[in-house]
């Protein structure tokens, strides 16, 4: 059985039919990509499986349990996790505890515990403080761990939010657009990353307009265009359907 | 938020012991009281303000819900203070996680209306329910006694306050460096990415603010012994406001500013008693100069100057 099966997914937004009657299924422990135009949906895809939005119709299951309409943080839980195409940081604090606010479900979160410094919950405090700081240097941000997060560059931004989702121990990670913005080198980084993160077990999906990391890094392909499903399949298959080409390159096919 | 902020502790409760052999005399021991009573509360607000990033423009009704619970259920019902005082945080954490769910559906502009709305509420009903409260003219509070032992003279109440504030300090640093602390900063920095790695939002909404209306009416409760009197005042809007300006100009999201803010507010309408008539005046002058110049509030701009967290 596949690990997210999603069956006639659509949203309407007033008469915007975002994503319209998208199917497919993503195996455990291989990195899926969702590819198309701007506005194809892709974003609006994802913020519908991870919770962000309720669909309008269809279904989605996880693992065989329907998780359409759940919350996000019902969402994570199950151990779904994701980044954001505009970053979501918390400028407010370093970026060690961003991390660790990756690890808040794994945690004892008493409220009395911690008003009065609980001994059990300082010491798992200070093992994470640890397990964050191994994550900051999986992601390449050893350097920045004293740093607080609205010092950093926008590239490093974007890998903090993979060590927070990290963070989670997910199954399954959603990393919207994770190179927008980067330059060249720092795509490259990234590309190592991901293939580093779905070496470690995770189950990857992938929303990114880099073809080359695309082609490079995906086991299959979701091709997106005004929210419809346009083709699906290995990078091979999807990069020789006219279709494909044909909403990439204009011409008729 | 590391070993420095816990530094901060020792100055504090250094200050607390040596002050009361610094104060001329019991004007000053009255203000040094009432300094630190506002500093709890306001520790309480700021957790909720300047952490989690919700505003209450209600606060002052919980401090009246302690206030009026220590003064009426002792009078009417021959209550323990300690047992009246457990009530009223009892029932402003009641009241608080009621209204609390539905308004934190709401954001911005609505959840500051929402709360303005319910720190009235609560005041018109201390100057109305005359039977019970005394009216507009207010009631006389019972003294309280401690293990057996009256608190009479400023210098026990004194002690008793600096106690209260210096392991409020502690916990609101031990609160702020905790996980369920770094939710609430989190829910703060961004919403959505919360949600994301599973902080129940509303939830932690709802508990910040159900513990800093106990704070405040735990504190209410103090200031009603304290002062032996209570009146509408006590839960009136002005005092909300009030409580919100020591939080801002001391500094959002700051253990330390909760307490400069605290202090310097309730010392400022004395010192400007000289100008006669024109204090308030004054007294909004000083708050628009900190708010054009220290934005952060004082603390952090200060902690930001020398290069220190705070």
């Amino acid at each position: 059985m596949a690990l997210l099966d999603v069956k006639d997914l659509s949203i309407h937004f007033g008469g915007v039919k975002a994503v319209q009657n998208v199917s497919f299924q993503i195996d455990a422990g291989i990195v899926y990509s969702v590819i198309g135009p701007n506005g194809a949906g892709k974003t609006t895809l994802f913020n519908l499986i991870t919770g962000v939005y309720r669909p309008t119709t269809g279904e989605i299951r996880l693992d065989g349990e329907a998780i359409h309409g759940k919350s996000p943080d019902e969402l994570a839980r199950r151990g779904v996790a994701r980044t954001f195409q505009n970053l979501q940081i918390c400028m407010n604090m370093t970026a060690l505890e961003n991390v660790m606010v990756g690890a808040h479900l794994r945690l004892d979160r008493n409220l009395f515990k911690a008003a009065l410094r609980w001994p059990s919950l300082r010491a798992r405090d200070r093992e994470l403080r640890e397990e964050a700081a191994e994550l900051m240097r999986f992601v390449g941000l050893a350097s920045y761990q004293g740093a607080r997060a609205d010092s950093m560059s926008y590239g490093a931004l974007k890998r903090l939010e993979i060590a927070r989702a990290l963070a989670m121990k997910p199954r399954l990670i959603f990393l919207d657009e994770p190179a927008a913005g980067l330059n060249p080198k720092e795509t490259i980084e990234v590309d190592e990353l991901v293939r580093k993160v779905a070496d470690a077990g995770v189950t990857v999906v992938l929303v990114e307009h880099d073809m080359k990391m695309v082609m490079n890094l995906s086991d299959r392909i979701l091709v997106l265009d005004y929210g419809k499903k346009l083709a699906e399949g290995t990078g091979a298959q999807v990069r020789n359907n006219p279709d494909v080409i044909a909403a990439y390159l204009g011409a008729h096919a | 938020m590391q070993k420095n902020a816990y530094f901060g502790l020792f100055i504090v409760v250094a200050v607390l012991l040596v002050l009361p052999w610094l104060m001329p005399n019991s004007f000053y021991m009255d203000l040094a009281i009432r300094m630190a009573i506002n500093a709890i509360i306001v520790l309480g607000l700021n957790l909720l303000i300047g952490f989690a990033g919700q505003i209450s423009l209600g606060h002052a009704g919980f401090l009246g819900i302690g206030a009026y619970a220590s003064a009426a259920l002792p009078t009417h019902f021959g209550w323990h203070p300690l047992l009246a005082m457990g009530a009223g945080a009892l029932a402003a954490a009641a009241l608080a996680g009621l209204v609390a769910r539905p308004i934190f559906k709401l954001k911005g502009n609505y959840l500051a209306m929402a709360t303005l709305g319910l720190g009235i509420i609560i005041s018109i009903a201390a100057r109305n329910e005359a039977a019970w409260t005394g009216g507009p003219d207010g009631m006389p509070v019972p003294a309280m006694a401690l293990l057996g032992l009256e608190l009479s003279s400023d210098r026990h109440w004194y002690w008793v306050v600096a106690l209260l504030l210096a392991v409020s300090v502690w916990a609101s640093l031990n609160l702020i460096d905790s996980p369920f602390g770094r939710a609430l900063r989190a829910l703060h920095g961004s919403e959505v990415a919360s949600r994301v790695v599973g902080v129940d939002v509303v939830r932690y909404k709802v508990a910040i603010f159900v513990l800093s209306a106990v704070f405040a009416s735990l504190m209410g409760s103090v200031t009603a012994h304290y002062v032996g009197f209570v009146t509408p005042g006590f839960a009136d809007f002005f005092h909300s406001i009030e409580l919100v300006t020591m939080v801002v100009v001391g500094g959002m999201a700051s253990v330390y500013g909760s307490l400069v803010g605290a202090v310097l507010l309730t010392a400022l309408p004395q010192a400007l008693a000289t100008f006669e008539g024109w204090e308030t005046v004054v007294f909004g002058a000083i708050l628009m100069l900190c708010m054009i110049f220290l934005p952060k509030g004082l603390v952090p701009t200060l902690a930001a100057k020398f290069g220190k967290g705070g």
